[in-house]
């Protein structure tokens, strides 16, 4: 086996055993359990099997019967029971915990139904809205019969108007389409984004912890300082693919099983149901794509650093780079088609993201998105050129100034005359 | 003889600052061979382009002819003056790790593990992470890290500093094992006593140029001038000026002389004799140390 290989399978297995991989990979496959299981959480820790229970002084006697009926359409989970006391005493009971809240009704002048809801605290939305719809309703019903209007007259009256939305474009996304890819490719840029500054950053820990530790001089004098700077390159693009794929395989096991509870709710919304393979494979392409770019700049800026804990200070700029992108991005999800996101597309340092974004949201010509990439491995080379050049004099660099200076001393270093 | 590591008109200049000047030397084969100089006068970048971490502004470094590269990696052990180890990682697998870099397989590096920790006596700490280690040991399981894959040629850049005096006989000892199988070593110090017992052959940079260059008892010999060491109950301090005499420091028991040549000696002691009773009356060559303050203290001048 040659030396790349070793320095490969070394830079690879020894960081997966560390501590902080393991630690990280623990806690985010706790977080995608979490999410996917959260209706499962949710009831476990609802006592009352998830129904909130509110009681109705009905002043009327007549409102809590239509009352009741209209309420069990719109939420199942909110039980009324009437109650027949006095409102003191009500509330002594919602006191002690034995309601959620009660509620009031009363006629006003016109007739109609008027209502006071109270609660221990009227942070949960959720009940009084409801309530409130509920009453909306059942005051339309009522002033419908004051009117004498038949049922098919009010029906008429509360018929949606028919809006229909068309794209032009072929192949352009519809409406829906469009709001699922947007929830998509909003969790795939995080996913790359994180995944581009953790692992970026990893490899400048990891070349400046050599070099601080000085084995570094042991490491260049057998093997050629670019044999090294990509075997590491590529074991942690490994690394980074193993933890991808232990989330991927949990989140794509977990959701499989949770398919039942998860239907509906935040999950539709963001697309998760039908998932386009096509932005599965863009989304994988840019991230390799996204991390060779910063990881050869990270290697190179890990480089020419003497200590650890000038490394930060160091790749700063290379992280704001990253974080900018992911802005536009952000940017972007609401206007995938504004000429100013074409632009930043095709900027390399952008277009693992914005690129990414385009090819999820919109439904580009595909040239397009091949020119990005076509961009984005050209300038990888150059970079990795450039920065094996700057590797190679950095390493043998020990001194404390750490600026960009340095850059040029280290390839004068690499300088044959 | 072959002429094993050869540098022929060497230069290294880092812009305006030369590092190097045209430097020339032949190592032999199988010997141990001396690198004096002061801080900072081009040592470890002469090293380092032995290694072939550097090229050379002008000239060559040949090994058995060849040019040295990363393909002729395996040949070489180097031992970097500032030690460097993974502080996280076991002697074992960081010893491994390196070994296989250079080239072994993983079974014979173990076994050649195995060896020098106990030659050094140190068997025990083949499980212990780098960073719980002494600098001592740490300083062993550096020098393993530069000899594990039986390097032919082996270059040590200040391997004794730091040490205490019974880890520096095991080292010079397991050093002296070395040239004996047939290594060919560089050495670098700034202890004259080490390399002075163990070199035939060595050279003093200054400031990047040679100043002096051959073998110890030729360059002794070049040197010409002798050492006096006279103790006497009464003051010697007129001896200072006396024909011949270079150089006089007085001491506790007497003055140590530096003289010309041996004649000198002779008309010293019959003048001495005269006054009085010598306890000690000894006629020395001069040591490396001498030479090297004379030397590069010269060139300051």
């Amino acid at each position: 086996m040659n030396s790349f290989w070793i320095i490969f399978w070394h830079t690879y297995l020894t960081k997966l055993k560390t501590k902080s991989f393991i630690t990280t990979t623990i806690i985010t496959i706790l977080i995608v359990l979490g999410l996917t299981n959260f209706n499962k959480i949710i009831q476990t820790f609802d006592k009352n099997g998830g129904k909130d229970t509110v009681v109705v002084l009905d002043e009327t006697n007549s409102l809590f019967k239509p009352f009741k009926k209209q309420l069990e359409r719109i939420n199942k989970d909110i039980k009324l029971v009437p109650y027949n006391g006095d409102i003191n005493s009500a509330e002594k009971a919602v006191e002690k915990g034995n309601y959620k809240g009660l509620i009031q009704l009363r006629l006003n002048e016109q007739k109609m139904p008027v209502a006071t809801y109270k609660a221990m605290s009227i942070a949960d939305s959720s009940i009084y809205t409801d309530l409130q719809t509920g009453l909306q309703q059942l005051k339309t019903m009522l002033t419908a019969s004051q009117m004498n209007l038949t049922p098919m007259q009010l029906q008429k009256l509360y018929e949606p108007v028919s809006f229909n939305k068309v794209a032009l474009e072929k192949n352009a996304k519809t409406e829906e389409q469009l709001n699922q890819a947007r929830g998509l490719v909003y969790v795939l840029l995080f996913v790359i984004y994180f995944a581009v500054i953790m692992y970026a950053n990893m490899i400048a820990m990891e070349v400046a912890t050599e070099k601080s530790s000085r084995v570094m001089e042991i490491l260049i004098s057998s093997v050629s300082p670019i044999t090294q700077m990509f075997a590491k390159i590529l074991g942690i693009g490994l690394l980074s693919l193993t933890q991808l794929a232990i989330f991927l395989s949990v989140s794509y096991a977990s959701i499989k099983q949770n398919m039942s509870t998860l239907k509906g709710g935040f999950f539709e919304a963001f697309g998760f149901e039908h998932i386009p393979v096509e932005t599965i494979v863009f989304a994988v392409i840019f991230f390799i794509l996204g991390y060779f770019l910063y990881a050869t700049l990270a290697a190179f800026l890990g480089s020419l650093v003497s200590r650890i804990e000038d490394v930060q200070q160091m790749i700063t700029p290379m992280t704001m780079l990253v974080v900018a992108g992911f802005m536009i991005a952000m940017f972007g999800l609401g206007k995938p088609d504004s000429s100013f996101i074409t632009i930043t597309s095709y900027i390399p340092f952008f277009t693992p993201m914005i690129m990414f974004l385009r090819v999820g949201m919109l439904s580009i010509p595909f040239w397009e998105s091949f020119i990005g990439i076509a961009i984005l491995l050209a300038t990888i080379i150059v970079l990795a050129i450039f920065g094996a050049r700057v590797y190679r004099g950095g390493v043998l660099m020990y001194g404390k100034s750490n600026s960009y200076k340095d850059i040029k001393k280290a390839l004068q270093l690499t300088k044959e005359k | 003889m072959r002429m094993a590591l050869m540098l022929e008109h060497v230069s290294k200049r880092f812009g305006q600052f030369t590092a190097v000047q045209d430097l020339s030397l032949t190592i032999p084969e199988k010997e141990m061979f001396g690198f004096l100089g002061a801080n900072g006068a081009g040592k470890t970048t002469t090293f380092r382009m032995i290694l072939g971490l550097l090229d050379p502004s002008e000239g060559r470094i040949t090994w058995d002819g060849k040019t040295i590269n990363y393909g002729t990696g395996n040949l070489i052990g180097y031992l970097p003056e500032e030690r460097g180890l993974y502080p996280k990682l076991r002697v074992k697998e960081q010893l491994v790790y390196l070994a296989r870099l250079r080239g072994m397989r993983k079974d014979v590096a173990l076994l050649e593990l195995k060896y020098w920790l106990n030659r050094f006596k140190i068997p025990e700490y083949e499980n212990k992470k780098v960073e719980e280690l002494s600098k001592g040991n740490q300083q062993k399981i550096q020098f393993i890290a530069a000899v594990i894959h039986k390097p032919k040629l082996l270059i040590l850049d200040e391997p004794f500093s730091g040490l205490d005096p019974i880890n520096v006989e095991l080292l010079k000892e397991a050093v002296i094992f070395l040239k004996e199988n047939g290594t060919t070593i560089v050495f670098s110090s700034h202890r004259m006593e080490h390399v002075e017992e163990m070199c035939e052959h060595l050279c003093i940079l200054h400031k990047g140029k040679t100043i002096v260059h051959g073998s110890l008892k030729e360059i002794k010999r070049a040197f010409g001038k002798k050492n006096l060491i006279i103790h006497t109950d009464f003051s010697l301090e007129w001896l200072k000026n006396f024909p011949g005499v270079l150089k006089g420091k007085t001491t506790t028991e007497g003055i140590h002389l530096q003289i010309e040549g041996e004649e000198d000696a002779e008309h010293i002691l019959s003048e001495v004799v005269k006054k009085g009773f010598i306890r000690k009356f000894a006629l020395e060559e001069p040591s490396l140390n001498d030479i090297f303050i004379e030397k590069v203290g010269d060139s300051f001048e």
